[in-house]
């Protein structure tokens, strides 16, 4: 059924070897027709490594927060696998992936890999397939992956679809827009840092995020850990890793580390089913669907009683 | 789903001048492809260990050192250690005409001297990927 080279590349992944990961991420990335048979080869050694997704808004400080906790995560003796996604341009499809630029100290050591992602058209702050290049990192073997979303700001919430502990970086520039984030990313946060805690301001945003957790009406989501951090010295960087480390520890204990991860699971599998129906309806690149174009457009009837009489005629009727 | 180019753009070698480099990274994006930048002072090793993480379609280097023929020919063999070595490879830079023959010879698919018009550079590239991307 899988053919020679996607045989190999299963092999590649299991054997760890680093190339032929690279490749396995492409094929998820470009969506390669026999992604699908590598990916579930290689699906049952996933769920092994700890996710921490980092996201905050541009020039947080996240990219260089990733590079410090890598250098603490390597000291511990863990391998480490970072994906990094930045924006695609909806003007030209084109892409400037940056993050590696502070992580080159990474570059040579063959416990840490790191991938950079476009979006590609997703809004969410990742890209589409960052939950299945995570998968594959973990099917590698990697210890720990860290996940890092483009610059964000109130509605970018995919990050939670890709880990099991959602990092909110925050820096003193941003003082003023914790007002404007209430409602938005603070609520995924399961730890807040605040980094360039050395310059001006860091204090003040600080208390804002106190007050801001004090106002919770739920008191289950009061006690979210505010972590100070310097990422260019590195201050602060062992404390907020030993925090992820509590922190998850009391989510696996509470069983909502379970919870979240069949959440991840229940969410990919519906997203795929979304993708394969789409395709069956509507065919894919020349293959014709179930409906055609002129099915589409032919007939008198308004738009919702049309379409819902050409569903009724491909799926079975929900019985009531 | 189009197959995006995906280009690494590097600087081996310790020349601070960037310019050039990210202005061709910049007009690589504009034209569509996915172009990760390394940063200065990459060592040929990292420059192969990044293109096999990244997995890109071709490695542009960006040298103003005088240094191309040590580092040049030392990344093509980092790349084919790695088992990279049909990663389309060019270089950008100030690179005498004696110079740029030889790493022609070496497996350097192009080399790009002042002047290069920058929608040129983006031209060949498309050509040459949609090319090596015809064969089986």
């Amino acid at each position: 059924m899988t053919d020679a080279e996607t045989q190999s590349l299963i092999e590649g992944v299991v054997a760890r070897d680093r190339r032929s990961l690279g490749r396995a991420i492409s094929w998820a990335e470009r969506e390669e027709p026999r992604f699908p048979a590598l990916y579930d080869a290689l699906w049952a050694r996933t769920g092994r490594a700890p996710r921490l997704g980092f996201t905050g808004p541009p020039g947080a400080g996240k990219s260089t927060l990733l590079s410090a906790l890598l250098r603490a995560v390597r000291a511990r003796g863990e391998s480490v696998a970072v994906v990094a996604v930045d924006p695609t341009s909806p003007f030209t499809g084109g892409a400037l992936l940056g993050d590696r630029v502070r992580m080159g100290e990474h570059a040579l050591d063959h416990e840490v890999f790191i991938r950079s992602m476009a979006t590609r058209g997703a809004l969410g702050g990742l890209a589409r397939r960052t939950h299945e290049a995570c998968d594959l990192a973990d099917a590698f073997g990697f210890d720990r992956i860290l996940v890092e979303t483009v610059g964000v700001g109130q509605s970018e919430h995919d990050v939670l679809q890709a880990s099991d502990l959602v990092v909110v970086v925050l820096h003193p520039g941003a003082g003023d827009s914790v007002q404007a984030l209430k409602a938005g990313l603070t609520e995924l946060a399961d730890l807040f840092v605040v980094n360039k805690a050395d310059q001006d301001g860091a204090d003040r945003l600080v208390r804002d995020l106190e007050e801001m957790l004090e106002l919770r009406l739920d008191d289950g989501r009061k006690d979210v850990p505010i972590l100070r951090t310097v990422a260019t010295t590195g201050d602060g960087v062992e404390a907020l890793l030993d925090a992820c480390e509590a922190r998850l520890a009391a989510l696996a204990a509470s069983g909502e580390l379970g919870r979240r991860r069949r959440a991840r699971g229940r969410f990919q599998v519906g997203r795929i089913v979304e993708e394969l129906v789409h395709e069956r309806l509507f065919g894919d690149d020349g293959a014709g669907g179930l409906l055609s174009g002129a099915e589409l457009e032919e007939g008198t009837d308004a738009p919702y009683a049309r379409a819902r009489a050409l569903v009724d005629r491909v799926l079975p009727q929900r019985s009531a | 789903m189009a197959d995006r180019i995906r280009v690494l753009v590097a600087k081996p070698g310790l020349d601070g001048h960037d310019r050039g480099a990210k202005v061709v990274a910049a007009v690589l994006r504009d034209r569509g492809m996915e172009v990760v930048y390394t940063g200065l002072h990459q060592t040929p090793e990292q420059i192969a260990e990044i293109a096999v993480q990244e997995d890109v379609d071709v490695v542009g280097l960006s040298i103003h050192s005088g240094a191309h023929m040590e580092l040049f020919p030392a990344v093509k063999r980092e790349l084919e250690a790695r088992g990279l070595g049909d990663v389309l490879l060019v270089g950008g830079g100030i690179i005498p005409a004696e110079d740029q023959r030889e790493l022609e010879e070496l497996g350097f698919a192009r080399l790009f001297g002042p002047g290069s018009r920058t929608d040129e550079i983006a031209d060949w590239i498309e050509a040459q990927v949609a090319e090596r991307r015809r064969k089986p």
